[in-house]
């Protein structure tokens, strides 16, 4: 880069806009997430209603745990409710 | 990665900025203690840099780069034991989110043709972001407000109106401002050794 290029400097700070908050709050928030997939497993596991539940709608049982349902979690939560 | 507490704080919205407070190294190394705060602050750090590799240098459409974003950083909480340096943890985001976004693309076509991005053009606009992520960096060793003058100008495009609302400055004041911290940054990037940086393209 030019010692003198400003223009340049400009350009390269506009290239990194911020991502939507949602996806940045998501990502952030995977741990508790995790943690909270835990224990939808783990009672799906030992309920049958509350498996089948989860099974038929997995965006509701992530939602109802304060999880947004993002496709990895679900693709998650699917394979696991699924074993 | 275990996690080992959890504040129950809410996490940081898009306002926060890359910071030089911790190195790459020492944040990934807190994260794999299970330091939630780290992992916040590692998932804030790259957020710009992934999203912008999805719809800059890959182009893709906001669902399938929401997709690749949260594939991305659910990866890297899986798979951060795996890394074997911690230094070199920004190019090792920056290919899997490569890679993922290849992947999508490519299934993408499968369904429905559409315009490909040749990967060489695509990783053209990699290096460019490379040289952002380092101009970002160097904007937060700048005084004065210059950090988030010049990011919610050049990055959020947000108006002088709304800029000098947001940090309660005159409006009239806010383009000379800018003005400043560009020769400030511009300053401290010749003495940080922009030598050593790529040359623009």
């Amino acid at each position: 880069m030019s010692a003198y290029d400003i223009a340049q400097l400009s350009r390269l700070i506009g290239m990194l806009p911020p991502a939507p908050a949602d996806w940045v709050q998501a990502a952030q928030e995977l741990p508790r997430a995790r943690r909270e997939l835990d224990t939808i497993v783990e009672r799906a596991e030992a309920d049958q209603a509350f498996r089948e539940g989860v099974v038929a709608d997995l965006e509701t049982a992530l939602r109802a745990e304060g999880i947004e349902p993002t496709r990895p979690l679900l693709e998650e939560l699917r394979r696991r409710v699924s074993e | 990665m275990e996690a080992a507490r959890d504040d129950g704080e809410a996490a940081a919205l898009g306002a926060t900025q890359l910071t030089a407070e911790a190195s790459d190294a020492q944040l990934v190394a807190r994260c794999r203690t299970g330091d939630e705060d780290a992992w916040r602050e590692l998932v804030d750090r790259f957020s710009r840099y992934v999203y912008a590799i999805c719809v800059q240098a890959f182009r893709l459409p906001e669902h399938d780069a929401e997709d690749v974003y949260q594939e991305v950083f659910a990866r890297v909480y899986e798979k951060l034991e795996t890394l074997r340096e911690d230094d070199a943890f920004r190019p090792w985001i920056a290919q899997l989110t490569r890679r993922l976004c290849i992947d999508r693309k490519r299934s993408g076509a499968r369904e429905e043709p559409a315009d490909e991005v040749p990967e060489t053009a695509a990783d053209d606009v990699l290096g460019e972001l490379e040289e952002a992520f380092d101009v970002h960096e160097a904007l937060a060793a700048l005084p004065d407000n210059c950090q988030e003058i010049l990011d919610r100008f050049f990055a959020r495009d947000e108006s002088y109106r709304t800029i000098g609302d947001a940090l309660e400055l005159p409006a009239g004041t806010i383009a000379s401002r800018i003005s400043r911290c560009l020769t400030k940054l511009r300053d401290h990037w010749e003495e940080t050794g922009p030598s050593t940086r790529p040359e623009s393209r």
